[in-house]
């Protein structure tokens, strides 16, 4: 408990760093601090999987501690839940903005209660062995969009303490009529509506997760071919469909009404942010995602041919790679190009310059050198990915990197063994599910609590 | 004694100025062997003529040492006949000329590298010119040599396919000012280079792309170059009317204008190539698929237009008329092997161009006499016309051509109805230089004596199967134009030596071809050889009668024989070896020739060190050392196999010609 206190605290000093240096807005702060730090917490408490060779052992103490935080949890999100109910903080509510900012955290904070709650018990599943009627019955809720619906009203019939998340849920929705987050400046662009994912919910490696092993995937199919190992229910063509194929009918009905949906990035003072002022909404999920790691992630992937290129998503470190050393297209003021357009576009710019032959066809033959003219020269080695990232590259990104959670670095330190593709720490699965939960906020419509 | 005397007496020339020996020797210019006899009069000629020679052509390297310490100041070396120039060569050449060396010449030779190039341009600072066409060999580090050569104006890189846009950017930018650049066929060059050209050499009047791989992009700033006058972009397959659309650079200095084999070049591409050209004098849309109506129309913009050439071009109905009414002021008119040009056409087109000098209308099958009468009345200044092959062309058309265009200088009148009549007409042309009156079965000695009686001028005259010239033709002929150079006599199969005899008076002979001529023997040889000093080029195929007797007098007087067939002529080893004595012999074509040997053809391939060029039968490859060949190729000699079955008598070409016009018709 110590150790994980520690850790959490870690979490919360980081975010307040980030309040206390102004990025983040007042109306951010009391929630978005507690959970902020909490998710943090979260992340570090729960590994209560721990697999020995191909076999899942549960550790019960880890699930008593799990439990014990969620009711904690639970608690502070009874207490926002009063404290938006009772009139004069309703009164002293910056308005229909902060309220809506309220709603959401307190959303997020409650979705991740519902993730913990299901993977604590998927873990508690496989020693419960035998094949009851409850494994079978919870085993059911994959921890797909339209799965998490499910759990809702399951778990509302069980009654207990998910009633009062459901009732929560209840709640919001009622009050998000009419005024959702996607309201205030995002109105002035017209007609879509703006969705701000949290930083970890982004940087989440995957977005769906067994609720029997707490495996996690980035695709739901891959889930649905996992889940077939856990049993011949899973077999069925039912359960290998496709689940937005059943949400479809709905789906097509709320794209005709819901308006376009943009997201904004949770960076403060980025363009991309919604708070700014020429704000530029990003497209998808996927928009969001590679954004955020290309402007205010740390560049974990260095090229391992030149050493000097760092990119933070993998993508773009393949890509970059592939062209990588092959044909370098050399200035004679030493300035390099990786394209020969470019090399000749430089030559082309500047008086005296000319295009260095590479060092083997040219014997002895030294190229002019132009003392007078290199300072005109770009800098070789300018990395101009980074732009946004640049105004920021203090603490925040640095707090990240101490934390070392998202990096797949540290991903790579944490061995599982043998448990597939991508070894993945159970306690992601919290901040990994966000994004699935969005996704179904977003075919649920009117339903849902945001915004319709 | 009578040396000693001559040394004691006072050497009256000394008297003389060195200009003064100049200023004789610019009129010597002409005669190559005028000026070599100056030179042997006395000491003081000789470096009198030393130092006045300004261009040298040497035909072997191994000389070149002592020919430059001979020649300190040249200023452009031709080494074009030279097929061999070492790296070693170039480095002599840079350290004894120097900075007096403006030009070099390097369009035929090879085997040199970057080395060589570089010992050049550190020597010759003042060196203007290069051409290095052909070196296809040459490396990207050859062309950023090149590039600092500072005052280079003007150079070729064509065929240099190894040259990459590396190289020429290098060349763009060591090199700013370029005046004329030619790239052809440098198939390695990109936009990107080419347009840093553009961009670096803003003093280039003359450029040339064609067969280059660019696209429109390049263009732009192309046609930015203030100077611009000379812009060439033949075959430019890149280069389509959708690339040019966005072009809005207006060239106004563009002079000449090349858009042969561009077919995707239509009517758009062309307008935003020359808007602005308003100078424009040539146009060259040669090949360039049909000629429609809309670019026919917007010739009109170029009121300076003097030269327009469509050879190969199609033209839509009335496309012909719509040029004629657009062009007014034309000097040069080609339509060579166009489709579709009428009587009518040509006939508007003399009306409205009075002023035409050339034309050319080969293989305008449709035309008739009414258009040689129409041209020849409007364009009486006519110096040029080439109407090979207009087999609707009727006899009584040729004598108006004699009658009105007195000022011919230049008349293609092969494979046409032409009589005796029309040819006599034809000698009232006094300035003619040039004649071709090959494949006309229908003149005979009447008609070609007329032209020996008053054509004093001609140069050249080519009676190619024209089969009822016999030798008193070509005696009036050789007896009325001294100055002749350039005879073809092929088949006529009637020619005997005595034409040769009478040939043998015009010094200035330097190509004779005699292919076919079965009565012709070694003694009309040794006559020409005898004659005919500065013969560079003989052919003497099929001349069964000719054996080695014929070739010693060739080999001891013909010192400046490039070029020779002796292809089925009784020649032996004996003859082939004396002839190997030629320094100067390049190119050889010795296929059916029953008396060779493969040792003697060996013998004969090594000692005859200048040949580039060697056509042998299949036979002999198998028969000839293999390490024999590869010395050949070593030396920059290409052996060229020929597997022909031998025939004694060649199939007759006149009646496969004629073939496809009688179908026409």
């Amino acid at each position: 408990m110590e150790y994980r206190q520690t850790l959490g605290e870690d979490g919360v000093r980081s975010e307040q760093e980030m309040a206390h240096s102004g990025l983040l807005p007042d109306s951010h702060r009391t929630d978005h601090d507690r959970s902020g730090g909490e998710m943090k917490q979260e992340n570090h408490f729960s590994p209560v999987l721990l697999q020995e060779g191909s076999s899942i052992v549960c550790d019960p103490q880890a699930v008593l501690n799990n439990l014990s935080f969620l009711e904690q949890k639970i608690h502070q999100v009874q207490d926002a839940v009063r404290s938006i109910m009772s009139p004069e903080e309703q009164s002293t509510a910056g308005g229909p903005h902060e309220l809506a900012m309220k709603q959401q955290l307190m959303a997020a904070d409650l979705t991740s209660i519902i993730i913990q709650l299901i993977s604590t018990a998927g873990t508690l599943l496989p020693s419960l062995s035998g094949g009851s009627s409850m494994t079978s019955s919870s085993a059911g809720f994959l921890c797909s969009p339209s799965a998490l619906h499910g759990f809702y009203t399951a778990a509302a019939a069980s009654g207990g303490e998910p009633t009062t998340v459901e009732d929560h849920q209840e709640e919001k929705d009622g009050e998000g009529d009419g005024d959702g987050y996607g309201d205030g400046e995002s109105l002035l662009a017209g007609t879509y509506e703006v969705l701000q994912l949290e930083k970890e919910e982004i940087l989440a490696p995957h977005t769906h997760f067994c609720l029997i092993c707490g495996k996690g995937f980035k695709r739901d199919a891959n889930l649905r071919m996992h889940m077939r190992g856990h049993g011949d229910e899973y077999k069925t063509p039912a359960a290998l469909a496709k689940p937005a194929a059943g949400a479809a009918g709905r789906k097509e009905q709320s794209s005709e009404q819901a308006p376009l949906r943009r997201y904004s990035c949770p960076f403060l003072g980025c363009k991309r942010n919604k708070e700014h002022k020429k704000f530029q909404p990003l497209k998808t999920l996927l928009c969001v995602k590679n954004h955020y790691k290309r402007s205010h992630c740390a560049k974990s992937y260095t090229c391992s041919r030149c050493n000097s290129k760092k990119f933070s998503v993998m993508a773009d470190l393949k890509t970059h790679e592939k062209h990588c050393g092959r044909d370098k297209w050399v200035c004679s003021c030493g300035t390099t190009f990786s394209r020969k357009d470019k090399l000749f576009g430089h030559v082309s710019l500047f008086q005296g310059h000319a295009p260095a032959l590479p060092f083997g066809e040219v014997k002895g033959a030294a190229g002019p050198s132009y003392p007078g003219e290199a300072s005109d020269s770009v800098p070789s080695g300018v990395d101009l990915d980074g732009g946004a990232a640049n105004v920021f590259n203090g603490k925040d990104l640095e707090s990240d990197a101490d934390l070392g959670l998202f990096s797949p670095v540290s991903f790579d330190s944490f061995n599982f063994g043998a448990a597939g593709e991508f070894p993945q720490p159970v306690f992601d699965a919290p901040d990994g599910s966000f994004s699935s939960m969005f996704g179904d906020y977003a075919r649920k419509g009117g339903d849902s609590f945001t915004s319709e | 004694m009578k040396k000693l005397r001559v040394a004691e007496e006072a050497n009256y020339f000394d008297a003389l100025a060195e200009e003064t020996f100049f200023m004789i020797l610019d009129c010597l210019d002409s005669n190559p062997l005028d000026k070599k006899s100056f030179s042997l009069v006395c000491k003081s000629w000789y470096a009198a003529e030393s130092r006045h020679r300004r261009v040298l052509k040497p035909r072997r390297v191994d000389l070149l040492p002592t020919v430059l310490s001979r020649y300190p100041s040249v200023s452009r070396l031709d080494l074009s006949l030279c097929p061999r120039v070492t790296d070693a060569c170039l480095a002599t050449v840079a350290l004894s000329l120097g900075s007096s060396l403006r030009s070099i010449d390097l369009s035929k030779s090879r085997s040199f590298t970057q080395v060589g190039l570089e010992s050049l341009v550190t020597n010759c600072s003042s060196l203007v010119e290069i051409d290095l066409s052909n070196a296809t060999e040459l490396s990207d580090a050859a062309a950023a040599t090149i590039g600092r050569a500072k005052n280079l104006e003007r150079l070729s890189l064509t065929r240099c396919k190894m040259v990459t846009d590396m190289g020429l950017g290098c060349i763009a930018v060591g090199c700013p000012r370029l005046r004329a650049l030619s790239l052809r066929w440098c198939l390695g060059v990109t936009d990107l280079a080419v347009g840093l050209v553009a961009v670096k050499c803003k003093e280039i009047r003359s450029l040339d792309i064609s067969y280059v791989q660019v696209t429109g992009q390049c263009l732009q700033p192309i046609l930015q170059l203030k100077n611009l006058q000379d812009l060439s972009l033949e075959g430019c397959r890149g280069i389509d009317d959708e690339s040019l659309a966005t072009i809005q650079q207006k060239c106004k200095s563009l002079v000449t204008l090349n858009l042969s084999n561009s077919r995707h070049v239509g009517y758009l591409g062309f307008s935003s190539l020359s808007r602005g050209a308003v100078h424009l004098r040539e146009l060259i849309l040669s090949h360039c698929g049909t000629v429609s109506h809309s670019l026919a129309n917007s010739l009109q913009k170029f009121s300076r237009l003097q030269s327009l050439q469509l050879d190969g071009c199609r033209f839509s109905t009335y496309g012909l008329k719509v040029v004629a009414n657009s062009c007014s002021s034309l000097r040069e008119l080609s339509f060579s092997k166009c489709l579709g040009v009428t009587d009518e056409d040509l006939s508007l087109i003399s009306e409205k161009n009075k002023d035409l000098q050339k034309l050319d209308i080969t293989c305008c099958r449709e035309i008739t006499a009414l258009s040689i009468d129409n041209i020849s009345r409007s364009c009486p200044s006519l110096r040029s016309l080439k109407m090979e092959s207009c087999s609707q062309v009727s006899r009584e058309a040729f004598p108006l051509i004699g009658e009105r265009c007195r000022f011919l200088e230049e008349l293609d009148l092969t494979d046409n109805e032409l009589d005796d009549e029309g040819l006599k007409a034809i000698s009232r042309c006094r300035g003619l230089l040039a004649l071709r009156i090959g494949l006309c079965l229908n003149i005979d000695d009447e008609g070609l004596t007329h032209i020996g009686m008053h054509c004093q001028n001609l140069q050249e005259i080519d009676l190619y199967r024209s089969v009822r010239i016999s030798d008193k033709g070509v005696v009036a002929v050789a007896q009325g134009c001294p100055g002749l150079q350039m005879i073809n006599l092929s088949y006529c199969e009637e020619i005997t030596d005595s034409s040769l005899i009478s040939l043998s008076k015009c010094s200035k002979m330097n190509t004779v071809e005699i292919r076919g001529c079965p009565q012709i023997s070694s003694n009309g040889l040794s006559v020409i050889a005898a004659g005919c000093r500065q013969l560079f080029k003989l052919d003497v195929k099929k001349c069964f009668q000719i054996n080695d007797a014929g070739m010693i007098p060739l080999a001891c007087l013909s010192r400046n024989l490039r070029e020779i067939n002796l292809s089925y002529c009784s020649v032996t080893d004996m003859g082939l070896l004396t002839l190997a004595s030629l320094s100067y012999l390049q190119n050889m074509t010795i296929v059916h020739v029953g008396g060779l040997t493969a040792s003697g053809l060996a013998a004969a391939l090594i000692a005859c060190g200048g040949l580039t060029k060697v056509k042998l039968n299949l036979s002999f490859k198998s028969l000839l050392p293999k390490n024999l060949l590869e010395h050949m190729e070593a030396r920059g000699c290409i052996v060229q196999w020929r597997d022909k079955p031998f025939q004694m008598v060649d199939p007759d070409p006149i009646k496969i010609w004629k073939l496809p016009a009688g179908v026409e018709t």
